[in-house]
């Protein structure tokens, strides 16, 4: 009875944790954006200006949730759902401390990799629904971009599984006691962050929302909580990212002194900031450079690594 | 890739900057002395008003925001029955300052005309009118007008030759 009682407390625990988050990005992005660009950002509402999320909820709720008529109204209700179930699922199996994760399934990287991946049709479907040339062509780019990171997100992975000889994120966690992944598979590492970033298309990968050609691309016909779902979505998938690539890269909760959670929190942290940087610091390539760049660049590279992190670990033993 | 590193690690050395942020109503910035802002029309030295009611700058004004009805006075000196601008048109381009023969139309470096109902834009005659000479000092227009008003007879004017006789033979 106990048990099942933590276990619900660890889901909820989570769930909320998870979405304040997600909303206190709004304003953490916003500051870190302006910090580096030499402004101030929101700093009104409340102390230093953290209860503008507050003020964008209420907006957000209260804005016209209009649907265009021309759209295909079923898809068009269901494609914000699927990023948020998606990105919510994912978040199952990364365990944020010994013991807490809400499914420790023993293959936990293949469930990650294949959930994430479902997420991609949520921008896909929006962009056919809408029903809108700039929508379509933004879905059609995210599919173009999956079909570049996708090969090699997964195979950047394999190299870590090898050497933790397990698909279970606590198993590869308990793994790097001693040492960090990141240091054996700086490739691996490297690799997976630039999947990581085409996966939750964020800048410089956000090429299906493109702003300045596509006006908000597949997103554009969405308001109101519906398009709030989408940047729900889109912070969820980031915080995931940066989860995944500390729990599998760098040690997840492992770390001196301060309790686990809290390493864990504190590493997380850090690679949401970081694509916050990248967001502020990088310009958009074209997709078809992203094609290119991820077939004939990252994919051998991500092979190489597999070959090679196999082959020592062969010798080794 | 290097320069990827790199424009990251420019980027994020803006972060100890200087901020370029002006905190605006704690902090206000530096307006020029001729910057165009809001409108007043203006009084002569006399305090009297100097707008003779013209039309030419609701003429001059390109979104013909200006509004205004001549009236004459017993003494003879024209001046607006009404006058009327309605600020949520103007564009502050100036020209009816420099339409405007008798200085009485100026505007001021003042920018801070929000409202929350766009009818409180329009301004009037009692909004507008200052008690004070404004930018330009000393002119007073019937002064130097070879206008008849009362008080002043054709040819009193400052600068003002005395008016010919064309039917005397005396030069
Ligand atoms: S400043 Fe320009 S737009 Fe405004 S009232 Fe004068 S002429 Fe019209
Ligand atoms: S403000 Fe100047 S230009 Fe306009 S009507 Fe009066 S005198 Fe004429």
């Amino acid at each position: 009875m106990s048990e099942t009682l933590q276990h619900i407390v660890i889901v909820f625990g989570i769930l909320f944790g998870l979405l304040t988050l997600a909303a206190g990005l709004i304003w953490i992005e916003r500051r870190l954006l302006a910090l580096w660009q030499n402004r101030y950002g929101p700093n009104r509402v409340g102390p230093f200006g953290i209860f503008i999320v507050l003020a964008d909820m209420i907006k957000i709720f209260f804005k016209e949730d209009w649907i265009p008529p021309f759209a295909d109204k079923k898809v068009f209700v269901i494609a914000p759902t699927i990023i948020m179930l998606t990105v919510l699922l994912s978040w199952a199996i990364v365990p944020v401390a010994p013991g807490v994760v809400v499914l420790d399934l023993h293959i936990g990287i293949l469930f990650f990799l294949a959930i994430s991946s479902i997420g991609i049709y949520s921008t896909v479907l929006a962009g056919w629904a809408s029903n809108n040339k700039y929508s379509l062509l933004g879905g059609m780019r995210m599919s173009a971009q999956m079909f570049s990171y996708e090969v090699f997100m997964g195979l950047s992975l394999m190299g870590v599984v090898i050497m933790a000889g397990s698909f279970n994120l606590s198993d590869i966690v308990n793994a790097q006691e001693n040492m960090w992944f990141v240091l054996p598979q700086f490739l691996g590492f490297v690799i997976f962050f630039i999947a990581g970033l085409a996966e939750s298309h964020r800048l410089p990968f956000d090429m299906p929302e493109a702003e300045s050609e596509l006006i908000a691309g597949f997103h554009s016909e969405y308001s109101g909580m519906k398009f709030g779902m989408f940047f729900v979505g889109e912070y969820v998938g980031v915080t995931l990212i940066s989860a995944m690539i500390v729990t599998l890269f760098f040690g997840g909760w492992h770390g001196p002194v301060l309790p686990p959670f809290v390493w864990f929190f504190l590493k997380m942290m850090f690679f949401i900031c970081l694509f916050i940087l990248l967001r502020a610091a990088l310009p958009r390539p074209r997709y078809d450079q992203l094609l290119s760049y991820g077939w004939k660049i990252l994919l051998p590279l991500a092979l190489l690594n597999i070959l090679v992190t196999g082959a020592i670990v062969l010798a080794i033993e | 890739m290097i320069s990827i590193l790199k424009s990251l690690w420019y980027v994020f050395l803006h972060m100890f900057r200087k901020r370029v942020t002006v905190q605006y109503p704690e902090e206000k910035n530096y307006l020029p002395p001729r910057w165009r802002g809001r409108i007043v029309l203006t009084r002569d030295p006399d305090g009297e008003e100097r707008c003779v009611a013209c039309y030419l700058c609701a003429v001059a004004c390109p979104v013909d925001c200006i509004a205004l009805d001549a009236a004459e006075a017993d003494d003879g000196r024209r001046y607006p029955d009404f006058f009327r601008i309605n600020f949520s048109r103007c564009i502050y381009c100036g020209y009816c300052e420099e339409a405007c023969p008798t200085y009485a139309i100026q505007l001021i470096p003042d920018f801070e005309m929000a409202e929350y109902d766009r009818q409180n834009m329009v301004y009037e005659k009692e909004h507008l009118l200052i008690n004070g000479e404004g930018k330009y000092h000393g002119y007073n227009f019937y002064k130097y007008a070879g206008l008849e008003i009362k008080g002043k007879a054709k040819g009193e004017g400052i600068d003002e030759e005395k008016p010919i006789d064309p039917k005397s033979l005396m030069p």
